[in-house]
């Protein structure tokens, strides 16, 4: 992270207030730089969901700013907030396809916000989108699944159909809600893997919200911890230690959580 | 619940207090009670002479409708082909205003809570509080007899009842899936047509056959009241004492039933 670069994303005092008095985020700030993919990490109901869905607007936020490349999002009008929902794409933890269509439907799907309502009725996407479409399912080992329905794929066949989907919106940004709750660990791995190598190839940012303390700081670079809807912990992925781990989940044997990821960055270097 | 402790110390578990149990056995004396004090009330308006020799009455009528006339049956298809159309557009009716009629209803697709939804949803309970077989009497007497009146009077009658289902089934829907598309900047109509109807066409294929079903038989009997169809000729037949003719009739109805039964299974199992 070089000092001087703008952010791609800053969230100021965002806060949101639920109707039933809840207060899932309490003035929020963070920036997130072109490219870098964060790891946002925390006990379960600190709000982790609830920011990202507030970075595009699927929950209102009661107060703050999310600024996009300096544009407040917070502040625009329902045509301004769909051309800006085009550049933010989301991936989400039961993957959220659309079962009923195919995979390729479900893919181009990704292009709605950029396609007429009549083109998109009649399925009549550009060439340019089709094309993108059968170079990126290749590019995740699906291509031959093009035209199976979403709901006859296995759990991370489905997710990576959803990477797809939010990548065919071209985005500059990914919000990623918890990847890899529905998946077993060793598709957990691949997926994250698959996550993070695409970001580098196409310079994208991602928050990713996950559970899993190890898997974040083994795909992460940067962590950031949550606890009731306050930033505790923002640091490189190797400074998260036993305190830190306290001071966003609370009391607890932390030795051997750390101790597995430790574990898992020597057998890297050896 | 009820926990109490034994004499030796250890918890005794019953599932309701005695008070409660009390109250179930009370509940069910008022239940037989009520039950005894209805069949005494309906006792006493009926004349059970004529309900003893049911059976030979029976046993009459039923030796007076046999054998069928099947000659008779030539003249019948035309009506039982009106009989089916008068369902089927009856149906497609239906379906054409009580689709739209089921997205503004539905809590999550209607365009505002306060002013849109009750008003469909009043639509609603009016197209189905009234029976086909009323709104024929009615439509007959405006539009005069015949098959337009039963197609009204079927499509009036199935609006609520699609429209109902539907907007059930609309409420029902994953909104995740929706969520997603709404994520990727669609706009709403095309989230509406790509995360919602994909979602609900099961469940919309299942109740117009099943409703289609349901018209074949119910426009069975609107000709009793002059809105065309088969009915018509079960009304003649009837009044002129026609018995045979009658068996034929309840013959082919039975018969059309079990096709219609058959084809409305055979799209439900295909669909869903």
């Amino acid at each position: 992270m070089t000092p001087d670069a703008r952010p791609l994303l800053a969230l100021r005092g965002l806060t949101k207030r639920y109707p039933t008095g809840d207060l899932a985020l309490d003035g929020v700030d963070l920036e997130v730089p072109p490219g870098q993919v964060m790891a946002l990490i925390g006990p379960s109901g600190a709000g982790k969901s609830t920011l990202i869905r507030c970075v595009n607007r699927l929950v209102e936020p009661s107060a703050g700013e999310v600024r996009l490349d300096g544009e407040d999002l917070t502040r625009l009008g329902r045509g301004a907030l769909r051309r800006a929902r085009r550049r933010m794409g989301m991936i989400f933890q039961e993957y959220a396809l659309v079962e009923r269509l195919s995979v390729m439907e479900n893919v181009l799907s990704g292009r709605l916000g950029y396609t007429g309502f009549w083109a998109a009725w009649f399925r009549r996407f550009p060439r340019r989108d089709v094309v993108e479409a059968f170079r990126l399912l290749d590019r995740v080992g699906l291509a031959h699944m093009a035209d199976k329905r979403a709901d006859a794929l296995s759990g991370g066949q489905r997710q990576r159909v959803g990477i797809v989907r939010a990548l065919m919106q071209d985005p500059a940004l990914l919000l990623v809600d918890e990847p890899t709750a529905s998946l077993d660990p060793k598709t957990s791995r691949q997926i994250m893997r698959l996550l993070v190598e695409l970001c580098e190839e196409r310079g994208l940012a991602a928050i990713v919200n996950i559970h899993d303390v190890a898997l974040a700081q083994e795909f992460a670079r940067r962590i950031v911890g949550l606890r009731q809807g306050r930033i505790v912990f923002d640091g490189p992925a190797e400074t998260l230690d036993a305190a830190a781990l306290t001071r966003i989940y609370g009391e607890e044997d932390w030795s051997r959580t750390i101790r597995r990821a430790e574990a898992a960055e020597e057998e890297e270097l050896a | 619940m009820a926990v109490s402790t034994a004499p030796d110390g250890t918890p005794l578990w019953r599932r309701r207090t005695p008070r409660g149990d009390l109250l179930v056995w009370l509940g069910w004396l008022c239940g037989v009670a009520l039950a005894v004090a209805c069949f005494q009330f309906i006792s006493d308006r009926t004349i059970w002479m004529f309900v003893w020799d049911a059976p030979q009455q029976g046993a009459d009528l039923v030796g007076r409708m046999f054998p069928p006339r099947w000659e008779y049956a030539h003249q019948l298809w035309k009506p039982l082909w009106d009989t089916v159309n008068m369902a089927t557009l009856g149906t497609a009716l239906a379906v054409v205003i009580g689709v739209p009629l089921a997205f503004l209803a539905a809590h999550n697709t209607t365009p505002s809570v306060v002013l849109v939804r009750p008003v469909a949803l009043i639509v609603i309970v009016a197209s189905r509080s009234i029976n086909s077989l009323i709104w024929a009497l009615v439509l007959v007497i405006i539009l005069g007899p015949g098959e337009l009146a039963g197609i009204l009077a079927i499509a009036l009658r199935s609006i609520g009842f699609i429209a109902k289902l539907l907007y059930e089934a609309i409420e029902e829907i994953d909104p995740t899936q929706v969520e997603a598309l709404t994520a990727t900047g669609a706009s709403g109509a095309q989230v509406l047509t790509w995360g919602i109807v994909p979602q609900v066409m099961p469940a919309f294929a299942g109740i117009t056959v099943f409703r289609w079903d349901i018209n074949i038989r119910e426009a069975t009997v609107l000709g009793l009241v002059g809105a065309g169809g088969i009915g018509m000729q079960l009304e003649a037949s009837i009044n002129t004492l026609a018995w045979p003719q009658v068996t034929v009739i309840f013959a082919l109805i039975l018969a059309t039933v079990l096709v219609s039964e058959w084809v409305s299974a055979r799209v439900r199992h295909h669909i869903i």
